[in-house]
């Protein structure tokens, strides 16, 4: 029968065994331990055939003639085999638990890596709980794999085989009848897994749009509970929720019929056997014993046939999730250091300066117009600089291209005269501190998530500081002050408290250079007003470029660059732009929208 | 032969990520299709994320004012509440699930009648053959293709009737979990994070509908197979039988040891995975700062450190099933071996037929068999147990914000002028006792508009919430034109008082029909109205598809600030008599904010309206100004008057005017 199913694995498609060909690298360290196991599971399942033998010997000898000492040894026989197959089973989990769980962890620690050195585009294109479900459910699904279907698609071939082969050795009539219904047998689950994972497919998605359903209730319980549109909700609700229930009838119905074709075929045949073993058994054809082992055989078949069909599903479920795995791994990573250029031309003056940059996003279709185009803008050692300029002209992305979490599409951006491509990532990132418009806080201490901004060389005297000017003076106020836990796993902090915790977060370094993008938008009034005054302070000495949508946060800047339609149409201070800039106005203040109000 | 059940796969169960997942079933012991558990494991790990990325989300504003928080995942589950939960949900279907045991009962009598008749034809069968009776073979054929036949059918019947009772049992859970969840009050939401929330109507659900779906059948049918075996085991011949039973106690010893440990082992494991989860998802939602801040090599570490730690745990769980399984195993086949001597001692000795010994060595096959599965099941047996108690204990919860029993309607809306607003004798305090509003008197006249201010925690959202009848007052009352708002019904109370907040959430579906939750009878025009006066028709058609661009797949291109014109629209389209603002405005620039309190003055005539804000501008449109200091209203005046004045408002105000300048 292995032809059988290998044939079945090849029509499946060459293409996820291809697949599965690249988990070699990973199985290869403990590749000794994995086929050990193998080699025990096979002497175990053989083991298991070896039974109905003695229980044959023991009838047809022993107790045919009534001898008690011979029964005393086929018991023990009996016991050692069954010894021996309870320390086999046992020998090959301990062999491949610790190798293959390791195998896991390798597998998704490459993933981690990979995916944190991935450009931040691919990030923007795939929301985390994908990634996730790579890094776990998949991964899972592939250990599980290794232990199990893989090793047992072998090792239960081999077994049918070699039962088939006791069978047909002891008697071929018999044998023959006990095995007419393997085949279709073998078929059938087949046949039956390819629509059952269909079927499951189908409820997985329906628990899927339901899940949204209940998130969505809950997440927008204000919004549902505001309106009084929970009757409504919960109507939805049982909608889904029905539907998914006639899917879980349908997949009931597939697996009635299908265990009662397991349940009913072999018994008819194992029935069959019975009567004409009878018959045989009473010609004297046959022995007693022979009936027993071969009843007892037929027993020991039967997992193994009705387990192929499966154990090929999940070969094919593990070659799905070895492509979403690679899938992600095939990803160039953002190259790791530089593009040298051969004229590195150290440009003249210092400070930061776009020259000439463009930029779209790589997954842009083509033929769109870029969302940055032809940025020239010079902010002068320094000297902190504001960006203005209507929701979605792309105040955000520009900032992104300094520290080269986008790359720019043409053009160069200079720190000092020297072009950031040229530059090795983690340097420009040194030289560069970021705030961002979405304060996002890790699952560590107040201190440490601010002290991440110093690379490590900053004390607790630059944490205070760091902390003052960005007001954070509640952090005192925190069951354990600076080293309070915050994060996923820790204290919730309201979005001005992340705010401000992440501007110190951008300031605690001393960077030369620093982008701000909106870092006080949700501070109250007051609050705001201090964080300016303290911020003035440190923007003294460094080289700022700040995202600011209101006249306040504007005030920290000694020039202003307004960004329109992705090019930067007027530079000057404050005021300059007040009078010359009919857009500016409306911008800072909303008044004269009818003038230049060109959104 | 291997007991017939519906097995799940060997390895599949459990939910992705912290549940555990088994890898119990070795070769030989039986198994089967239906790898449904395999599908859910891939749920349940990106349920998982869901949940935690909306905790991240709502926790953010949930947790300023929450002082009442609930510390620990469970909610206290009263005695008995959760049998009672089990009861209730089953009462309705106690036929079918009599019909259930019924149609077990049968198909394992069908299933194990088998080696009876093995039994039967060597023991009667050839004799009489031998004598050239028919007889007695023609009856084993029958009987066996009867009980062929017979077990085949009662299987296909109870997986059915089970799978009826199962799925209307979840179908009822589910519902009544989300129902009450949203019965619950907001209060409760704030202090219950949605992901929590989330996970009792996703995992746990799944937990039991796996223990429904596969292990309780195989659970009961192991146990009747037992019971079935040993009493034909006695009953056959009272030695064998009595080994068989002895050997019980072992087992018995063996599932309860493993089950102590592994509780302890998975236990472990869950928490190793849910370490590996958060640090996974918080560097992928972080993953700018991360960069930026060169965090690469640090979260290398971190991540390696979680990641081994979860691989070690892993492997234990695998190891500790190892010893069960070799534990069990030994017991059982020594077990047979020591049945198969004195079987096969009395045969030798004449004192039972040969039959007698084949049938019990059949029968001690199917025994033992699915023993390696024992305790796997009795773990997803004891996972769905704590789920259900998670989620009685949540069903428990009693709304505090109960709907009215005896309705109340209001007085009729008069002409265009809103409605009166009245809190008489308010306070507010949390259950745990932090006081937010000490007690206090407000009078809102109808049509007035009302700005009130503060710093963070003066309470205003407290007010706002007391307004919308998110919380109910600790003491006192909320009037509504003279209607204590807890005897309004809920669709009265949502056409009095409507409330736009900071996060404005989007639901999947197109802009218009978020806009259209405020009145889903609504049409296109009355939509576009809506939006048109808010000043969110123009990004709106700059959308892909216009009002009909879906907000989820597109979605992460809606700005924040788009998202709040959008709840502003559906709130004008509600066309409530009291329309509440809590920050509404924070997300807008300066011209959006102009436009939507341009907007405003249209917008909020003929209507009562409180508009809480950081920003000072929006005074600029209310006739009267409250200020609020720690849970007090320490100054209320027309706005012009404030401003004048010497308070606490015009220091706040000129402070405003300056850093506009």
């Amino acid at each position: 029968m292995p032809e059988n199913h290998a044939t079945a694995k090849e029509t499946k498609g060459a293409s996820s065994v291809r697949t599965l060909l690249r988990l070699w690298p990973y199985l290869r360290p403990v590749r000794a331990r994995w086929f050990a196991a193998g080699v025990v599971a096979v002497t175990a399942s053989c083991l298991s055939l070896l039974i109905p033998l003695v229980l044959k010997w023991m009838v047809d000898g022993p107790v045919a003639e009534r001898d008690p000492g011979g029964v005393w040894l086929g018991a023990l026989y009996l016991l050692l085999l069954g010894v021996a197959e309870a320390l086999l089973f046992g020998l090959r989990r301990w062999l491949v638990a610790r190798p293959l769980t390791g195998v896991e962890a390798a597998m998704r620690a490459d993933l981690y890596r990979h995916l944190q050195r991935l450009p931040v585009a691919f990030h923007d294109r795939w929301p985390s709980g994908q990634l996730l479900s790579r890094g776990t459910a998949d991964l899972a699904m592939l250990r599980m794999f290794l232990t199990f279907p893989l090793m047992f698609i072998v090792v239960n071939g081999v077994t049918v085989v070699a039962g088939c082969a006791v069978l047909l050795a002891q008697d071929w009539l018999l044998g023959l009848i006990l095995l007419v219904p393997v085949v279709p047998l073998i078929v059938i689950c087949a046949l039956f897994e390819t629509k059952y994972a269909l079927v499951a497919r189908r409820a997985q998605d329906q628990v899927g749009d339901l899940t949204t359903v209940v998130e969505e209730s809950v997440l927008g319980i204000r919004v549902v509970k505001g309106f009084g549109r929970h009757r409504a909700q919960a109507e939805a609700f049982r909608t889904l929720a029905v539907r998914l229930r006639g899917t879980e009838l349908d997949k009931a119905r597939l697996l009635a019929a299908i265990w009662a074709v397991i349940m009913t075929v072999p018994e008819l045949a194992v029935g069959a056997a019975l009567v004409l073993g009878t018959v045989r058994v009473a010609d004297g054809a046959m022995s007693a014993g022979t009936l027993v082992a071969f009843l007892s055989t037929a027993l020991a078949l039967r997992w193994p046939v009705e387990s192929i069909g499966f154990l090929l599903a999940m070969t094919q479920e593990a070659a799905t999730a070895t492509e979403r795995y690679f899938e992600v791994l095939d990803e160039p990573v953002e190259e790791p250091a530089c593009r040298p250029r051969a004229e590195s031309v150290k440009a003249p003056g210092g400070g930061l300066r776009f020259d000439g940059v463009t930029f779209r996003y790589p997954d842009a279709p083509p033929g769109t117009d870029p969302v940055l185009a032809r940025i020239d803008l010079h902010v002068r050692p320094g000297e902190t600089m504001a960006l203005v300029g209507a929701t979605g002209s792309g105040k955000t992305t520009l900032t992104a291209l300094v520290p080269r979490l986008h790359e720019v599409t043409a053009g160069r951006i200079l720190l000092d005269g020297e072009d950031i491509a040229t530059m090795e990532r983690s340097r420009l990132r040194e030289l560069v501190a970021v705030a961002f418009e979405e304060p996002t806080l890790f699952s560590a201490s107040v201190g440490e998530n601010v002290l991440m901004g110093a690379g490590g060389e900053a004390d607790e005297g630059a944490l205070r500081r760091a902390l003052a000017v960005a007001q954070a003076g509640f952090v005192d106020g925190l069951p354990d002050g600076v080293r309070t836990q915050v994060g996923e796993q820790g204290l919730s902090l309201s979005g001005g408290q992340r705010q401000r915790l992440a501007l110190a977060r951008a300031v605690v370094g001393r960077p030369r250079f620093l982008v701000l993008d909106d870092p006080l938008s949700a501070l109250d009034v007051h609050t705001e007003a201090l964080v300016e005054a303290a911020l003035r302070d440190v923007l003294r000495g460094t080289t700022a470029l700040v995202v600011a949508h209101r006249p306040s946060t504007v005030q920290l800047a000694d020039r202003v660059a307004l960004l329109s339609g992705g090019r930067i149409t007027a530079v000057g201070t404050h005021h300059e732009l007040l009078r010359e800039s009919a857009e500016y106005a409306w911008l800072m203040s909303g008044t004269e929208a009818e003038g230049g109000g060109s959104r | 032969m291997t007991t017939p059940t519906t097995a799940p796969v060997p390895g599949g169960s459990g939910g992705g990520g912290p549940a555990p997942e088994e890898d119990a079933t070795d070769g030989g012991r039986g198994s089967g299709p239906g790898r449904d558990a395999d599908a859910t494991g891939t749920t349940g790990a990106t349920d998982g994320t869901g949940a935690t990325d909306g905790t991240g989300a709502t926790d953010g504003t949930g947790a300023t004012d929450g002082t009442d928080r609930i510390g620990e995942d469970d909610l206290p589950t009263p005695p008995g509440a959760t049998g009672a939960l089990l009861r209730s949900l089953l009462r309705e279907h106690r036929w079918w699930v009599a019909l259930c045991a019924v149609l077990l009962l049968l198909h394992q009598a069908a299933v194990q009648a088998g080696p009876l008749l093995v039994a039967y034809a060597i023991d009667r069968g050839v004799p009489a053959l031998r004598q050239d009776d028919y007889g007695p073979l023609v009856a084993v054929g029958a009987g066996y293709v009867g009980c062929a036949l017979g077990g085949g059918l009662f299987q296909y019947a109870f997986i059915r009737a089970s799978a009826r009772v199962n799925q209307s049992v979840l179908l009822d859970l589910r519902g009544r979990i989300f129902r009450h969840a949203q019965a619950l009050s907001v209060d409760f939401h704030e202090r219950y994070t949605s992901g929590r929330l989330i996970s009792r109507s996703t995992t746990d659900v799944e937990s039991l509908r796996e223990l429904l779906g596969e292990g309780l059948q195989e659970l009961v049918g192991v146990v009747l197979a037992f019971g079935y075996i040993s009493v034909m085991l006695l009953w056959l011949d009272l030695g064998t039988g009595a080994v068989a039973l002895a050997s019980l106690l072992p087992l018995f010893l063996m599932v309860r040891r493993y089950r102590r440990r592994s509780r302890v082992v998975f236990a472990a494991r869950s928490t190793a995975i849910a370490a590996v989860i958060v640090k996974f998802v918080e560097t992928m939602n972080g993953i700018r700062p991360v960069r930026a801040f060169r965090r690469e090599r640090v979260n290398d570490a971190e991540f390696g450190a979680l990641n081994d730690r979860h691989a070690r745990r892993n492997a234990d769980g695998m190891l500790e099933m190892a010893q069960y399984v070799v534990g069990s195993r030994l017991i059982a086949n020594t077990a047979v071996a020591g049945m198969v001597l004195w079987g096969a001692h009395r045969v030798a000795s004449g004192a039972l037929a040969l039959g007698v010994l084949a049938a019990a060595v059949l029968y001690l096959r199917r025994l033992y068999d699915p023993i390696d599965r024992l305790g796997m099941f009795l773990n997803s047996y004891q996972s769905a147990a704590a789920s259900l108690e998670k989620i009685a204990g949540l069903l428990a919860q009693v709304p505090s914000v109960p709907e009215a029993s005896a309705p109340r309607a209001l007085p009729p809306r008069r002409g265009g002028a809103g409605r009166e607003v009245v809190f008489e004798d308010v306070r507010f305090a949390y259950r745990t006792g932090g006081e937010v509003l000490p007690r206090f008197g407000l009078t809102i006249p109808a049509g007035q508009t009302v700005a009130v201010v503060g710093s963070t925690g003066a309470g205003k959202s407290t007010l706002a919430k007391l307004l919308a009848r998110f919380y109910d007052p600790t003491g006192g009352r909320v009037l509504l034109d003279g209607v204590d708002l807890r005897e309004l019904a809920t669709p009265e109370l949502r056409r009095g008082v409507v409330m736009v907040t900071q996060e404005s959430f989007l639901f999947s579906g197109t802009v218009a029909d978020n806009i259209a939750i405020g009145r889903p009878e609504a049409t296109r025009e009355e939509i576009e109205q809506a939006a048109k006066a808010i000043g969110a028709h123009d990004f709106i058609t700059g959308l892909p598809d216009g009002y009909d661009t879906d907000v989820r797949k597109r979605g992460g291109r809606i700005s924040a600030g788009q998202r709040q014109l959008v709840a502003f629209a559906r709130a004008l389209l509600a066309d409530p008599a009291v329309l509440i603002l809590d920050e509404a405005t924070s997300s807008l620039d300066v011209p959006g904010e102009r436009a939507v309190q341009r907007a405003m003055d249209t917008v909020l005539a003929g209507r009562t309206a409180v508009v809480i804000a950081h920003r000072l501008s929006t005074v600029e449109i209310a006739d009267r100004v409250l200020v609020m200091e720690a849970g007090r209203i320490v100054e209320d005046g027309a706005p012009a008057e404030l401003i004048g004045g010497t308070g606490r408002f015009a220091g706040l105000h000129r402070a405003w005017r300056e850093s506009l300048v």
